[in-house]
């Protein structure tokens, strides 16, 4: 009995700790770059290697305090790293935003059609409302951050 | 006042990306070899033309292309296309880039090509370079260099036998048949290009 509650409690923490983090292609993506609820929708694009992106990530993870604002980290590590590197790292640093895997190699397509200005260099962020869409090839500073979500209205 | 500031600051972003677009003159430039040489543009009497690769040591992107660019050196230098890499980013904002270091790389990999620094980084936002690796190819013509491809050197940056499209290659096999590349821009991920 004790046992049970014990493995119980273990799967629970478990389940809380590693998210499981899908790969996906473009096509299967594009429909989260493009909703329509009453939210301020914040897209990073990101990766372990990445160390600007590293630095950013807590203020985006921050954000998720708010009711307004739905965060999501689309990684773009090398899938033969997926297992080693990813998975390990979300799990290490408990990162509470929703997280997937973008696995597309035709990047010259999807590049441009999540934004034209965007040139491929990470970081990158993507915020969007119902009627706004506001894309950043930068770095963000929590202060930064917050001035542009600021120009954002769920 | 906040429009204002958005109107500003998209200003300042579109100053951001200007650089080279196809047709345009490329600048010529003196820069550190990994052996403190400076390498010009004007070197290079004999040549058609040049590929300029904008890349690094540090970025996974550029270093899952250097037997690529290895490759495009030894096939592409004989037919009067040599390679010359640059790297844009500043050792003092990205540990691993110093021209020590570089210096390492090149010989660890056995660079066939030229590995210059951008010594105070003038040279990469003239040409409008972000990312590593970032391709710019340039023809020499009576006028000068002109900016003829930008962008990828294939469709594949995370395995080299998945390749489909050769970019790179297939814009100088147009180029040295008299023709102008059919793709002259593409873009693909990469490392932002490290700044103070």
């Amino acid at each position: 009995m004790f046992y049970s509650k014990y493995l119980a409690f273990l799967l629970f923490c478990f389940l809380l700790s590693a998210q499981s983090i899908p790969s996906l292609n473009y096509t299967e993506i594009k429909p989260l770059l493009n909703q329509k609820g009453d939210k301020i929708y914040v897209v990073n694009f990101w990766a372990t290697w990445c160390a600007p992106c590293i630095k950013e990530l807590p203020y985006f993870e921050s954000l998720n305090q708010r009711k307004d604002v739905e965060v999501l980290l689309v990684s773009l590590d090398f899938p033969k790293h997926k297992q080693s590197r990813l998975l390990p790292f979300v799990d290490k640093n408990k990162l509470q935003s929703k997280i997937v895997h973008l696995d597309d190699k035709d990047e010259n397509y999807w590049i441009n059609d999540i934004d034209p200005n965007w040139s491929g260099a990470l970081p990158a962020t993507l915020i969007f409302t119902k009627k706004q869409r506001g894309f950043y090839e930068q770095s963000f500073t929590a202060s930064k951050l917050d001035k542009i979500l600021k120009l954002f209205k769920p | 006042m906040k429009s204002f500031l958005f109107i500003l600051s998209s200003l300042l972003f579109l100053n951001d990306n200007n650089g080279y677009k196809i047709g345009d003159l490329a600048t010529n430039f003196s820069l550190p070899n990994i052996n403190g040489e400076m390498i010009s543009l004007s070197d290079y009497d004999e040549a058609k033309g040049f590929i300029i690769i904008f890349t690094c040591n540090t970025c996974p992107y550029s270093i899952a292309y250097e037997d690529r660019i290895n490759a495009l050196d030894a096939k592409y230098k004989p037919k009067g296309y040599p390679v010359i890499a640059i790297n844009p980013n500043d050792p003092a904002a990205k540990g691993g880039e110093q021209l020590v270091d570089m210096k390492k790389r090149a010989e660890d990999k056995d660079f066939s090509f030229p590995y210059l620094q951008d010594k105070g980084q003038n040279i990469y936002p003239k040409y409008g370079a972000t990312r590593t690796p970032h391709v710019f190819i340039l023809e020499k013509q009576n006028r000068g260099n002109v900016v003829q491809y930008i962008g990828a050197i294939d469709d594949s940056s995370r395995s080299p036998d998945k390749v489909q499209k050769y970019y790179v290659e297939d814009a100088i096999d147009a180029l040295l048949s008299g023709r102008l590349p059919k793709v002259s821009t593409t873009k693909a991920i990469g490392c932002s290009i490290k700044t103070l």
